[in-house]
């Protein structure tokens, strides 16, 4: 793993390249992470992967994160590891909820650390996502496909989108993977109240017709 | 034989495979575009076992999140808990004590050999030779026996916690475990035996389901068909966890990647396994066998009729469980599939606000269509059997 100096030798070497991709790098549990501007994600995670030096060619795990009540609120993750120097790196791009009302002030007190480091670094949390005019949904957090880079990421970001209704654009394939194509909602966020769903049971059969 | 014309044998044809079909190991449904017997496309479609374990594990305290987790690849639940519990414990900074190190690297390697078994017999059987069906789950029943005389389980075990191990193994477990580890190499042998000359066996899987290694790792293919392919990678080796550091052991590699390949290097790695154990009992220090941070660990039973102080900690521990800070940890390990990474997030209360499962099934499925193309349905049912995806692990 890159220590915490190396962390942000590696963000100053991506502010170099792309001035404001970076807006805070976080060190807890001696995990390094580096919390990116979604529009720029695919620049940040394609330096990583081509930077002679950097080499972050496997993409372990992408996933997604849902840090109700913070503000922005979600996160998609990938985590990065180079096979030769054996070593992780986690880049978080953090997404605002486009159907919650934008809030004016960031949420200090909120337990999360990323929005903590957000808050430090200046930049203040976004507060929403640009619609994209090709986007059918506008309430969807939208961020840049990353298939065209890792391959592996095809699977994982459809389960991304079918749980957490995040939209990666340009993804060749964006549909429901693990629930129902005509599913409504989104499963794994927060609030999604967990619950039952009716089953059809030899008992209660007439309530189904 | 009356002569086709040229449009009628290049007819496509969609075929729907599954999700309930013996030779899907599994509720996995194949989309399959053919051209004759040919695979020209094909799409999994998954999500038949989808049980939303990862949301209900934000509803449990940290402690009961274990059961679930397990559940989840059913063949491999040691690694699971291993996975998960890792994480846990890199969260709240908890050393286990290097007993429990032993203790479950020792679990962990019986339970990459019983995958391994489950999917030599299945896949074995897919190819025809259904009396490997019948020797595997002998030994495999073997394995599982002593997961019962150790944990009062035999799948499911719920051995690993937070901090180390529920229980030390019980008295004569060592000698039964040494009498296995003694029989295995040699129940691999005859495996081979069967396998290795039967020319169904080889001539089914010898060049079938090639895909480069380049391809794979684009893919993040991990586990046995990476290192079929030639690449050494092997998380036991390259991380530092549990006792394999102390191991020694070899990372069994394939050269051309095709399903022969693959099943060598599964047996291979059973070989290596019992290796593991044998050396990690040999090795394996006294003490205790679960860390003693009360905060964490349930008290000692003893304890609870004598000491108010424990009583109180296993009152506390049992109804709300422990707090965890707020940070999130991503911990990977070698499952019997490759890398098996869990990620959880704390913030701050006694339940995880989320926890995901990097399943090495689900993300291997991704090369099924690389490795089936252009080659025969029966060619295709091979290569699903190696590629040796766990339904429940898929779809969580």
């Amino acid at each position: 793993m890159p220590d915490a100096p190396g962390l942000e030798l590696i963000r100053g070497e991506i502010e170099r390249d792309h001035p404001g991709a970076v807006l805070a790098t976080s060190f807890d549990r001696n995990q390094p992470a580096l919390i990116v501007d979604a529009e720029q994600i695919l620049a940040v995670l394609g330096w990583l992967r081509d930077t002679p030096g950097q080499d972050y060619r496997f993409m372990s795990s992408l996933h997604v994160a849902d840090y109700l009540p913070a503000e922005p609120r979600f996160a998609v993750h990938y985590e990065l590891l180079n096979r030769d120097r054996v070593e992780r790196i986690r880049v978080k791009a953090m997404l605002a909820d486009p159907a919650a009302a934008p809030s004016a002030s960031g949420n200090g007190s909120s337990p999360d650390d990323a929005a903590a480091n957000l808050g430090a670094s200046g930049q203040g949390p976004r507060t929403d996502t640009p619609a994209r005019p090709q986007d059918p949904d506008p309430t969807l957090p939208q961020i840049d496909s990353c298939v065209g880079l890792f391959p592996t990421a095809e699977f994982q970001e459809r389960e991304a989108f079918d749980f957490f209704g995040i939209v990666f654009n340009g993804h060749p394939d964006l549909t429901r993977i693990l629930m129902p194509d005509d599913y409504v909602g989104w499963p794994q966020r927060r609030d999604f109240p967990v619950g039952g769903e009716p089953v059809t049971f030899t008992y209660n059969e007439h309530n189904y017709g | 034989m009356a002569e086709l014309s040229e449009d009628l044998t290049k007819e496509l044809m969609t075929v729907n495979i599954g999700p309930h079909h013996p030779a899907t190991h599994g509720v996995l449904r194949l989309i399959v575009d053919l051209e004759g017997e040919v695979v020209r496309d094909l799409k999994p479609v998954i999500g038949y076992v989808h049980t939303g374990i990862e949301k209900s594990c934000e509803d449990k305290s940290y402690w009961k999140v274990i059961p679930f987790v397990e559940r989840m690849d059913y063949v491999s639940y040691f690694f699971q808990m291993e996975a998960y519990c890792g994480a846990v414990e890199r969260l709240v900074g908890l050393e286990i004590p290097p007993r429990a190190k032993y203790l479950r690297t020792i679990f962990l390697e019986l339970n990459r050999i019983h995958s391994h078994l489950v999917w030599l017999g299945t896949t074995a059987l897919d190819l025809g030779a259904i009396s490997m069906l019948w020797y595997c789950f002998r030994e495999r029943d073997r394995i599982l026996d002593l997961f019962e005389m150790a944990t009062g389980q035999r799948m499911h075990t719920r051995y690993f916690q937070v901090g180390g191990v529920i229980e030390d193994i019980p008295l004569g477990f060592e000698a039964k475990l040494r009498e296995f580890v003694k029989d295995m190499p040699v129940r691999v042998g005859q495996y081979e035996a069967l396998l290795d000359r039967n020319e169904v066996f080889l001539s089914r899987t010898k060049g079938v389901g090639i895909v480069s290694r380049e391809r794979l790792l684009e893919l993040g293919v991990t586990g046995p068909l990476l290192r079929a392919a030639g690449e050494p990678w092997d998380l036991r080796k390259t991380f530092d966890y549990l006792a394999y550091p102390e191991m020694d052991f070899q990372i069994p590699v394939g050269t051309v990647g095709d399903n022969y390949d693959r099943y060598r290097v599964r047996v291979a790695e059973m070989v290596e396994s019992t290796r593991i154990v044998e050396q990690a009992l040999d090795l394996m220090p006294e003490g205790p066998f679960i860390a003693d941070d009360r905060k964490y660990v349930l008290p000692p039973r003893s304890e609870l009729s004598t000491s108010m102080e424990s009583l109180i900690h296993h009152f506390k521990l049992v109804t709300e469980g422990f707090r965890v800070d707020p940070g999130e940890v991503y911990y990977a390990i070698e499952s019997p599939r490759g890398e098996l990474g869990c990620f959880v997030l704390a913030d701050g209360s006694s339940k995880p606000s989320r926890v995901h499962f990097r399943d090495p099934s689900f993300v291997n499925l991704q090369a099924f269509k690389d490795m089936a193309m252009d080659s025969y349905i029966a060619d295709m049912i091979c290569s699903l059997g190696m590629l040796d995806p766990i339904l429940g692990g898929v779809d969580r």
